[in-house]
C-alpha cells in the first residue's frame, strides 16, 4: 500500500526568483529512480555517495529533449538530512526551467511536497530533535538576517540550552523534595520547605516571562512586521515605497503562483523584516488615477502593526487627511510630513499637537533620501525593548514554544497559589513537575528516569 | 567440595498441584497463599523450612512506597499486613509533617516472631502443602512448564510454577578476601535451578546486595545515642486489624540512633583495598539507594558522618542490627568500624556483615502477568525477577501469585495499571525499563503519587481482590460499608453549610482570617489549611452515623486536596488513552523501517503491548513512537480496506 507518510517528495529548494542556480529537491525511497529516469550523463548507481554529477535533464515525455545543462547531487540514506536517498539537481536559475525541471520531476514518480515536508521527516526519521526541527523550518521562512540569527540560535540549541537549565534549576529542587519523601529519616539534606519552593517559583517564572517577551519580537522577525502605507492621493506614497523597496532591500518579489499572498512585499528595514500591505493598492494607481480611497485604507489599517501616514507639507490638510489621522489614531504610527523644500502650507503646530512629536518625521523630498530617518525611526521603535539584550540572544519563534512557556508559567503560578493555600510541599511540587514537563516538551525530552539519577547522585542515601 | 556429595539420579514421581511456588521468602508465601486461597491445591517448596518469610536484612517493613504496598498487598487479600500488625516490636507513621500522599507507616518486626506466624499461618491454610526441598530443574514440553524436579528427585507437576529463588540463586557471600557460595545467611545456596534456565534460553544477570554486622545488644552503651520510641498513636497495616489490638508505646521497643565519624572513614578507606566492591572481585551491580558504607564513604567524601539505626531484632534476643553499617569487609575490620561508633566502642559483633551475589532474570522477559515469555505457565517474583526489599517482593508474589492460580483455573490473568497501585508501577517499571541495579520502590516513581496513598490502598484494590476470590464475604460487607459511609459524607459536606456565627468566628479570627459574613459550604471551609475535619462538624450538624477515624481521614483528604487530585485523575485519563493505543502483539518491527535502530531493538526486545508502555521505554523517541502510530494506524487502515 503507497502511503503519502513516506512517498517520495519534490520541491524547489532555494527561493524563488531570478538567482544564479537554482535546485529542485527530491528525498524518498525513489529519488534515484525517479532521476535515473530523466537524467542523461553518468551511471548515477554507480557514483559514490555524496557526489555531484555532471549531466542533462531530459523530458522522456517529449522525446528525451534536454531541458537543461545541470549538476546533480546524489546522497545516499542514511546520512542525509532527511535520512532517505536524496538527489539535487542543480540547474541555471530561471523561473521557467526550474519549475519545468520540477514539472517533469513530478510526472515521474514524485510528489510535490507540503511546506516544511523535508524537515518533518528529518525529524520523523530521528535526524533532529523538535526543537530544531522547528528552528530550521523558522530559518527557511526567516526573512531577515536578525530573524535567520535567532532560528540559528535556537538550531543551535540555544533555547534547547536555555530550557535545559532552567529544568536543571527545577529539577534539582524536586530532587530534594522527593529525598525528604522517600527518605525521611535522612538528615544530610536540608527539607525542602514550601518557602524555598517558592523563591524558586518566582525565579523560574521570570526567567519564563523573559523569553515569553522576545515571543512578540520573535514573531515579528518570523511574520514580518505588517505594515501600510497611507495618504491622500500624490503625497509621495509610491516614492516612499520605491525607496523602501530600493533593489538591496528587497527580499522577496512576487511570483505569481507562488503560496505567498501577492498584495504582500517584503523589505528589511535595519533587521525589521516588513511586510508592507496592498502595494498594488498603491502600484495599481501609479498609471492611472490614484484612488485608493479611505475604505480601501481602513481594510489595510486594521490588519497593520505599523501604519506610515504620509501627508504633504506644501498643501493645507484636507478633511481625508483628518479622517486618515482619526483613523490611525490607535495604530503604532509614523506621520512623514513630505515636500517640506515646497512652501510649506500646512500648520505644522497643529499637526504636532494631533500626531504628537514624537512619531512625525519632516522630509523635504522623500524620493532621493528621505527614508534614513524613516529606518532609524522604526528600528527604533522595534528594538526597543531591547531586543539584544535577552537572555543569550534567545527569541522564542516558535508558536508551540509559546503555548508551553504558557503553560508552564501557569503551573508556576499554582505553585505559588498551593503555598499561598497553605499546601503541603509534596502537593505544591506537583505543579512544579508539571512546570518541569512542558518545559521538557519544549526539547523534547521525555521522562527517563532523570530524577532519580539526580537523586542518587546528589543525595547519599540509606534506610 | 566434600567428598560425601553425592547426586540422586534416581527420580519419582511426586503428587500433581495446580500451582507450586518455589521458596518461601516474602514473594514465594505471598504466591503459595494467594493461590491457595483462591481454591488451587498449592505446593510450596522452600530449601529450609526454619527460613520461611526470614528476614535476612533489616529487621523492618514498611516505610515510604513500601508501606502503601504492604497496604496494597493486604488489600488483594495478602498476608504481609496481618503478619506484620501480630508481631511488630514498634510502629512508626513518617512524613507526617507533609502531605497525605507520603505519610508511610513502617514498623520494627521481631524478625523470629515474623517467620514463626507467616509459617503457622502457612501450615494452616487449606489447600496448601509447605515442604522443604531444593528446586533443581523446570518439567519443560514443547515450551510450557509443566512442573519442577528436587534433588531428592522428586517430579511434581502443576499447571503453573512460581519461581522466587531469591539471593539462593547460586547465591554466593563475600567477606573480605573470603568467599563462598550460600543463601543468605549462611544457608544453602539453589546451584542448579537458574543455571537451567539459562539453558532454556533465559538471559541471567548477576546483581549483589549486603547486609551489615550484627551487634550483641547487651554491649551497646545507649547514653551515648538517641532514642527513637514508637508512636501512640493507633496505626496497622491491614484493614482488619482493630485500634484496640495497639501496643501501647510503652510496651514498643525503641531504636537507636548513632554516627559514624573521620575514625570510621578513615578505617574504610585505609582498607578499601581489601573490599570485594573495590578490588574488583564482585561482578554482580548494586543498588545505589542502600550503598554500602564503603560506597557512601568514597562517593560522599566530604561528608563527615553518616546516620547509624541501631535496631532491635527481636523480643526473645539480645541481636541488634546495625542500619547503615552494610558491608563486605574483612570480618576484623569490621570489628574495629564497629568501635568507632559512638555507643559501639565496647560492642560485641555477633555475626559480620556481608555481600551476596546472586542470579537475577532480565525482567523484560516477562509479560505484565509477571508469566515469562520463554516458558508458557512459569511465573517469577521477588529477588529474582530483579528487585529489593521484603515488601517489593510481596507485592510480585501476590500478583505472581494472583496470575498463576487464575491460569491453573483457565481464566485470564490480572494486570495493575500504574495508575491503580505501586505494585502496577513496579511491574510496569520492571517489564518495561528493566533495571540496571536491584529495583526498590520509591515514592518517585510513580507518576500519580496523590492517586496511590496508604490511606486508600484498600479502596483501590479490594475489588479486585474480591473478584479474584481473596476477600470473605464478612471483609467485603465491612469493606462496602466504609466506602459508602465516605461517599455519603463527602456528598454530605458539599451541600451543609457553614453559617456565621460567634463562635466560628472567633475561631476564624484566631488564626487571623476574616470573619465569615455569609454562609459557606462545609466542604470549602474545610479546605482552609488551619481547618480540620474535627474541627469543622463543631460548626455543622453531625453526620447522621459516627464515622470511624479511617471514614474521617478519608473524608478529609478527599475534600482537602480535591483540586490536586482532579489534576491527577485528568493525567491519568491521558495517560488511558494512549494505553488504548494497543501495539498488535505480532508487530514485526523490521518492518518498520523508519524507527531508529536503538528504539527498534528496544521495542523488539520488550514488545510493548500499547503505545503508553511504548513511550516509557528509554531510548524510544517521541518521533518513534510517532512512526510506530503511523504503521499502527496504516495497519487499520489496510485491513479495513481488504
Amino acid at each position: 500500500m503507497e502511503t503519502t507518510q513516506f512517498d517520495t517528495i519534490a520541491a524547489i529548494s532555494t527561493p524563488p526568483g531570478e538567482g544564479g542556480i537554482s535546485i529542485v529537491r527530491i528525498s524518498g525511497e525513489y529519488a534515484f529512480k525517479v532521476i535515473k529516469k530523466i537524467y542523461r550523463g553518468k551511471n548515477l548507481d554507480k557514483v559514490a555517495s555524496d557526489t555531484i554529477n555532471y549531466g542533462h535533464i531530459i523530458d522522456p515525455k517529449d522525446h528525451n529533449s534536454e531541458v537543461d545543462e545541470v549538476m546533480v547531487s546524489i546522497m545516499r540514506a542514511p546520512k542525509t538530512y532527511t535520512r532517505e536517498d536524496v538527489v539535487e539537481i542543480n540547474c541555471h536559475g530561471g523561473l521557467v526551467i526550474t519549475n519545468r525541471i520540477l514539472q517533469i520531476v513530478l510526472s515521474n514518480g514524485a510528489r510535490m511536497a507540503h511546506p516544511g515536508e523535508f524537515t518533518e521527516r528529518a525529524f520523523l526519521n530521528g535526524r533532529i530533535d523538535l526543537s530544531q526541527s522547528e528552528a530550521v523550518m523558522d530559518l527557511i521562512e526567516a526573512k531577515t538576517d536578525q530573524s535567520m540569527k535567532a532560528a540559528l540560535n535556537q538550531l543551535d540549541g540555544n533555547l534547547s540550552h536555555l530550557i535545559k537549565n532552567l529544568r536543571h534549576q527545577i529539577l534539582k529542587v524536586l530532587a530534594n523534595v522527593e529525598v525528604n519523601i522517600d527518605y525521611p529519616e535522612y538528615d544530610d539534606a536540608e527539607t525542602m520547605t514550601t518557602k524555598m519552593l517558592l523563591s524558586k517559583a518566582r525565579e523560574v517564572k521570570a526567567s519564563i516571562q523573559q523569553l515569553l517577551k522576545t515571543a512578540k519580537q520573535g514573531k515579528i522577525l518570523r511574520n514580518g512586521l505588517a505594515t501600510s502605507i497611507v495618504g491622500r492621493p500624490n503625497v509621495g506614497k509610491s516614492s516612499l515605497l520605491n525607496n523602501l523597496l530600493h533593489e538591496d532591500k528587497a527580499i522577496v518579489t512576487n511570483i505569481p503562483g507562488t503560496t505567498r499572498d501577492v498584495l504582500e512585499e517584503y523589505v528589511n528595514v535595519r533587521g525589521v523584516p516588513l511586510k508592507l500591505i496592498d502595494t498594488a493598492g498603491i502600484r495599481d494607481a501609479k498609471n492611472q488615477i490614484e484612488k485608493m480611497g479611505v475604505d480601501r485604507s481602513k481594510k489595510s489599517i486594521k490588519s497593520s502593526d505599523l501604519v506610515l501616514l504620509v501627508l504633504n507639507a506644501s498643501e493645507p490638510l484636507t478633511d481625508e487627511d483628518m479622517k486618515l489621522i482619526k483613523l490611525t489614531d490607535h495604530s503604532k504610527r509614523i506621520v512623514i510630513l513630505n515636500k517640506t523644500d515646497l512652501p510649506i502650507k500646512v500648520d505644522v503646530d497643529k499637526i504636532k499637537q494631533l500626531v504628537g512629536e514624537k512619531d512625525l518625521i519632516t522630509t523635504a523630498a522623500i524620493k532621493s533620501n528621505g527614508t534614513e530617518k524613516l529606518e532609524n525611526k522604526i528600528a527604533n521603535l522595534f528594538f526597543d525593548q531591547g531586543i539584544e539584550s535577552t537572555q543569550n540572544n534567545v527569541m522564542v519563534t516558535n508558536a508551540r514554544h509559546v503555548s508551553l512557556l504558557h503553560k508552564a508559567s501557569d503551573a508556576l503560578d499554582d505553585v505559588m497559589k498551593g503555598i499561598h493555600e497553605g499546601m503541603p510541599v509534596d502537593l505544591v511540587q506537583i505543579d512544579m513537575k508539571r512546570c518541569w514537563k512542558y518545559l521538557g516538551e519544549i526539547t523534547g525530552d521525555t521522562y527517563t528516569g532523570e530524577l532519580l539519577d539526580q537523586l542518587f547522585s546528589q543525595f547519599c542515601l540509606g534506610k | 567440595m566434600s567428598e560425601n556429595i553425592s547426586e540422586v539420579k534416581k527420580r519419582y514421581r511426586g503428587e500433581d498441584y495446580d500451582v507450586i511456588v518455589v521458596g518461601a521468602g516474602h514473594a514465594g508465601s505471598e504466591a503459595a497463599l494467594a493461590a491457595a486461597r483462591m481454591g488451587n491445591r498449592t505446593l510450596l517448596l522452600t530449601i529450609n523450612l526454619d527460613m520461611v518469610a526470614f528476614m535476612p536484612c533489616n529487621p523492618s517493613v514498611g516505610g515510604p512506597a513500601k508501606g502503601t504496598v504492604v497496604r496494597e498487598v493486604d488489600a488483594l487479600g495478602g498476608e504481609m499486613g496481618h503478619n506484620i500488625d501480630k508481631t511488630y516490636i514498634q510502629m512508626r507513621m513518617l512524613n507526617t509533617g507533609k502531605g497525605p500522599a507520603v505519610r508511610a507507616l513502617r514498623a520494627q518486626a521481631d524478625k523470629h516472631a515474623y517467620h514463626r506466624q507467616m509459617k503457622l499461618t502457612i501450615e494452616n491454610t487449606p489447600n496448601l502443602t509447605l515442604r522443604q526441598g531444593i528446586v533443581d530443574d523446570l518439567i519443560v514440553e514443547d515450551g510450557v512448564c509443566k512442573g519442577v524436579v528436587t534433588n531428592t528427585g522428586a517430579e511434581y507437576h502443576a499447571k503453573a510454577v512460581v519461581v522466587c529463588a531469591g539471593t539462593a540463586a547460586r547465591g554466593k557471600i563475600l567477606i573480605g578476601e573470603l568467599q563462598y557460595s550460600s543463601g543468605p545467611n549462611n544457608s544453602i545456596p539453589a546451584m542448579e535451578l537458574t543455571k537451567n534456565l539459562k539453558d532454556y534460553g533465559f538471559h541471567l544477570r548477576r546483581f549483589k546486595t549486603g547486609t551489615p554486622p550484627r551487634v550483641n545488644g547487651n554491649t551497646i552503651d545507649y547514653d551515648q545515642t538517641k532514642e527513637q520510641p514508637g508512636d501512640k498513636t493507633p496505626h496497622a497495616f491491614s484493614f482488619d486489624t482493630k485500634d484496640s489490638d495497639y501496643l501501647d508505646v510503652k510496651k514498643q521497643l525503641s531504636c537507636w540512633l548513632t554516627y559514624t565519624n573521620q575514625k570510621t572513614h578513615d578505617l574504610i578507606l585505609n582498607n578499601l583495598d581489601r573490599t570485594p566492591m573495590y578490588n574488583g572481585e564482585i561482578q554482580g551491580v548494586g543498588p545505589r539507594y542502600c550503598p554500602s558504607i564503603e560506597d557512601k564513604v568514597v562517593r560522599f567524601a566530604d561528608k563527615d558522618h553518616h546516620q547509624i539505626f541501631l535496631e532491635p531484632e527481636g523480643r526473645d534476643t539480645s541481636e541488634y542490627y546495625v542500619d547503615e553499617l552494610s558491608t563486605s569487609m574483612p570480618e576484623e575490620i569490621q570489628q574495629k568500624m564497629v568501635h568507632t561508633i559512638k555507643g559501639l566502642q565496647h560492642a560485641k559483633m555477633m555475626r559480620p556483615g556481608y555481600a551476596i551475589e546472586y542470579d537475577v532474570i532480565d525482567p523484560y522477559q516477562l509479560k505484565p502477568t509477571f508469566e515469562t515469555k520463554i516458558l508458557k505457565n512459569l511465573f517469577t517474583a521477588g529477588q529474582t525477577n530483579g528487585t529489593s526489599g521484603y515488601e517489593e517482593a510481596a507485592g510480585q508474589g501476590i500478583y505472581a501469585g494472583i496470575n498463576a492460580g487464575l491460569r491453573a483455573q483457565g481464566k485470564p490473568g490480572i494486570v495493575l495499571k500504574r495508575n491503580e497501585a505501586y505494585i502496577g508501577v513496579l511491574a510496569d517499571d520492571l517489564v518495561t525499563k528493566g533495571t540496571n541495579e536491584p529495583y526498590r520502590l520509591l515514592t518517585s516513581r510513580a507518576e500519580y503519587r496523590l492517586l496511590l496513598r496508604t490511606d486508600n490502598a484498600d479502596l483501590r484494590l479490594t475489588p479486585i481482590g474480591r473478584k479474584v476470590g481473596l476477600i470473605s464475604d464478612e471483609r467485603w460487607a465491612r469493606f462496602q460499608a466504609k466506602r459508602k459511609a465516605i461517599e455519603d459524607e463527602v456528598k454530605r459536606l458539599n451541600s451543609v453549610r457553614v453559617k456565621p456565627g460567634k463562635e466560628v468566628n472567633d475561631f476564624i479570627q484566631k488564626h487571623g482570617d476574616k470573619p465569615l459574613k455569609d454562609g459557606v459550604l462545609a466542604s470549602v471551609f474545610l479546605r482552609r489549611p488551619y481547618v480540620t475535619y474535627r474541627t469543622l462538624i463543631k460548626f455543622i450538624p453531625a453526620a447522621p452515623k459516627p464515622l470511624g477515624s479511617h471514614v474521617i481521614e478519608e473524608v478529609e483528604i478527599r475534600t482537602k486536596y480535591s483540586g490536586y487530585i482532579k489534576k491527577a485523575e485528568q493525567g491519568v485519563k491521558r495517560l488511558k488513552k494512549l494505553e488504548a493505543k494497543k501495539i498488535p502483539e505480532d508487530i514485526d518491527y523490521e518492518d518498520v523501517k523508519e524507527i531508529a535502530t536503538e528504539a527498534r531493538q528496544k521495542l523488539e526486545k520488550i514488545r510493548p503491548r500499547t503505545i503508553a508502555q511504548a513511550s516509557r521505554i528509554s531510548g524510544v523517541n517521541p518521533s518513534d513512537l510517532a512512526v510506530l502510530s503511523v504503521y499502527i494506524q496504516r495497519g487499520k487502515i489496510a485491513k479495513t480496506d481488504d
